[in-house]
């Protein structure tokens, strides 16, 4: 910076005036536009699909002997391809060529990919239609449903009722742990720190059907001789804990120092400075990376395939007897060859999808902003909070109060979050 | 305001006794202080202390199953630990083929995804792209797991069988019995390692997609704009500067795929058919997996058969722990990972 300003003073006191040409009576060209589509790419484009779809019709049906809906688009996106290149090279350079190919290429991966993927959502929801429309598939458990019954009879309450226990029994252990270790982390440091980092990132790649095998083989074989909600809810806490420290780490490590340093230079102890500065600027991203952790957790199924059990009636006993969940009813549904079940089975995967869906848009909204973003009207309830400290710290220093006493009812007080630029 | 107090002490103009009493500069912690490192450090204990149960656990009980069996745990074909003869050659080589078919799917698209949305997506649509990515990744397995036997079983047959027809050339591709004659019904390409590979691939997008596009937007504008400003076309700015800059973000972001295709077990278990022995025809209908074989023979199994799986585990859990730190270690010693915090 300083050498800069130095740089520019010296050329002011060389050259003590800027002179501007004048603009006077040359005309003004019409702008040019920096980022536009051409006609001529445009034509291109649609001119390259379309004979592209009409070369694979023509193999296909005619010269030569191919078949199969694939095999068909394969064919006329590789002849798209080469005759959108032949109709950019006609009035481009190769570099330009290889620009448009590529460009097209990248975009067909993007839209193959979000097309496949929201094809796999999309097939689990109009599948599940069939069951969702029943009340009872909600509020009903398969006690005294067959494989044969109708959709009218029977549903997943069960289900339902042991994913929200098991989960809520694991959240239990994982977001003070979690996020107290985070803070271990972060706020205190050291070599221990650094070791119990490199555990959780570990065990983030532990496999989570390895998970499921050491809680059977640990609680179930020695310690509880049965399999149980208790059990599940522990195989899915081994899978979460690793993920919510890591995003709850990273979270935390975007709090600005400036403040952290602020608090102890006015004297806050560690523990105040925790308590009344990172918390709070970090409130959203550990809400946000917790429910993150909360969506892949209801979502496992191999760790409860081996400790929950199946059933198919209503326990809220979490320590006796087996305790179903979603993913595991989903996929024991659809073991059974019967349509009813296949459909009941799509369902719970709807279900299933929904709940993770809601929990990851609860998610973007909490968490949209940044570690110490405010919302406008967070701003002003700070602002006017400090503005109160200011009012009192003055009544009790004895000295009249400046500006800030003057104009109460303003919401441009000064304040820190908002003289930030 | 520059020479401080003891500076003048030294020099003399001050008088001993007007100095004021040296400050102890450290301080003892408050109550609360001393709490909160009591129970921080203790969840940090507590955490490593679930941590390592699992690994040692694990590893205390598959000494049993690997004393039995010796070195012939990594050659044997076979599982069967009730004839003490048992071994994760096929399961082992089942996952390592469903995990590199995966990678084949999953790469270009995760690569292509990521440029388009660092690259050429703007505003609106970035975002967008960017939160869909995200929430792709948080789609339970078992909803791919259905999707893939309700869906692509039977709409990837044809495929299958028109590959196996022109490539059958190439060893791996052919689909024949034992004498070496084709086999064209479709029964004999439902259930490959070939579909299981194209729905994990799909399962680990997302992932890869995250890791490559973060390392891709750090590239420096300067060396974008200087690539322009050369006369590049976008595709050479990328070429010359972003793939160089993010090489570590996308070899991390592989790897980091590939340890979540290694261990996915439902959508795997639900499209396999099982069988023990190794198929180099990847689609041919029969392949493994280690994890698909702990969820298929952990309930009938006694104490010891128990401790084989674990073994099986065990080894499992090293190759994607090996797998994951190479790749964290590669972030963050490439360029673009250097600050990131992945």
């Amino acid at each position: 910076m300083m050498s800069i300003t130095l740089d520019r003073e010296s050329l002011h006191t060389q050259a003590p005036s800027t002179s501007i040409p004048s603009t006077e009576g040359i005309d003004v060209g019409p702008r040019r536009r920096l980022r536009s589509v051409r006609v001529e790419d445009r034509f291109n484009l649609i001119g390259a699909a379309a004979s592209g779809l009409a070369m694979a019709v023509l193999l296909f049906g005619w010269i030569a002997p191919l078949s199969g809906a694939v095999g068909l688009g394969v064919v006329a996106y590789l002849s798209f391809l080469g005759v959108y290149a032949l109709l950019v090279s006609l009035t481009a350079d190769r570099q330009e060529v290889a620009d448009r190919l590529m460009t097209v290429l990248l975009a067909s991966a993007g839209i193959m990919l979000f097309s496949s993927l929201t094809f796999v959502v999309a097939f689990t929801l109009i599948r599940g239609r069939e069951a969702l429309p029943n009340v009872n598939f909600f509020v009903e458990s398969m006690e005294l449903a067959g494989p044969l019954d109708d959709l009218d009879t029977g549903g997943i309450a069960h289900a339902i009722i042991g994913t929200l226990i098991q989960t809520g029994i694991a959240l239990a252990i994982t977001i003070p742990l979690g996020v107290v270790t985070a803070l271990f982390l972060n706020e205190i440091g050291g070599r221990f720190a650094r070791f119990v980092r490199t555990i959780a990132d570990a065990m983030t790649a532990l496999p989570s059907i390895v998970a499921g095998l050491f809680v059977y083989a640990a609680i179930i074989v020695l310690i509880t001789q049965q399999r149980s909600g208790f059990a599940a809810a522990m195989a899915i806490t081994v899978m979460m804990l690793p993920i919510v420290i890591r995003a709850s780490d990273v979270v935390l490590r975007l709090v600005a120092g400036n403040l952290r340093e602020a608090s102890y230079a006015l004297g806050a102890t560690r523990w105040r400075t925790v308590w009344h500065v990172v918390l709070p600027t970090a409130r959203s991203g550990l809400v946000t990376a917790v429910i993150l952790g909360t969506a892949r957790g209801i979502g496992e199924t191999s760790p409860v395939l081996l400790t929950s059990g199946v059933t198919s009636v209503v326990n809220v006993n979490p320590f006796e007897g087996p305790m179903i969940s979603l993913p595991l009813q989903v996929f024991d549904f659809v073991r059974s060859p019967e349509p009813n079940m296949i459909a009941r089975g799509f369902g719970s995967a709807a279900v299933l999808l929904l709940l993770v869906l809601t929990l990851f848009v609860l998610a973007r909204v909490i968490g949209g902003r940044g570690a110490g973003e405010l919302s406008p009207r967070q701003r002003r309830a700070a602002s006017d909070a400090s503005r109160r400290d200011a009012l009192r710290i003055s009544k009790a220093g004895g000295t009249p109060p400046a500006d800030i006493a003057t104009s109460p009812s303003t919401t441009t007080a000064p304040s820190l979050t908002e003289e930030a630029p | 305001m520059s020479t401080t107090l003891p500076a003048l002490a030294r020099a003399g103009k001050l008088a001993d006794s007007e100095l004021p009493p040296p400050r102890d500069l450290t301080s003892r912690p408050s109550r609360s202080d001393g709490v909160f490192r009591v129970v921080a450090v203790g969840a940090g204990v507590v955490t490593v202390g679930i941590m390592l149960a699992v690994g040692v656990f694990l590893s205390l009980r598959a000494v049993d199953a690997v004393q039995v069996a010796g070195l012939s745990f990594l050659f044997e074909q076979e599982w069967s630990p009730e004839t003490q003869v048992f071994g994760i050659a096929a399961v082992l080589f089942g996952t390592v083929t469903i995990a590199l078919i995966a990678m084949v799917v999953a790469v270009p698209l995760a690569l292509g995804t990521a440029l388009l949305i660092s690259e050429v997506a703007q505003g609106r649509l970035k975002s967008t792209l960017v939160t869909l990515v995200d929430l792709m990744a948080a789609v339970p397995s078992v909803v791919f797991g259905l999707w893939g036997v309700f869906f692509l079983q039977a709409s990837v047959i044809p495929v299958a069988t028109w590959i196996s027809t022109y490539f059958g050339w190439i060893p791996f591709l052919k689909v024949g019995d034992e004498s070496g004659l084709p086999l064209t019904d479709a029964s004999a390409f439902t259930s490959s390692a070939f579909i299981a590979g194209i729905v994990v691939g799909l399962m680990v997008v997302p992932t890869q997609t995250s890791v490559m596009r973060e390392a891709f937007s750090q590239t420096p504008a300067g060396e974008r704009e200087a690539a322009f400003a050369l006369g590049s076309t976008r595709w050479g700015m990328i070429r010359s500067v972003v793939l160089p800059f993010g090489r570590g973000g996308i070899i991390g972001g592989i790897m980091l795929g590939l340890g979540r295709a290694l261990g996915e077990t439902i959508a795997v278990y639900m499209i396999i058919s099982p069988i023990f022995s190794i198929n180099w025809q990847v689609l041919k209908t029969g392949s493994n997996s280690v994890s698909a074989l702990i969820a298929l023979r952990y309930g009938e199994a006694s104490e010891f058969a128990l401790s084989a799986l674990m073994a099986a585990g065990l080894v499992l859990f090293l190759i994607t722990l090996v797998v994951n730190f190479t790749a964290s270690s590669i972030v963050a010693r490439s360029r673009s990972g250097a600050e990131s915090e992945a």
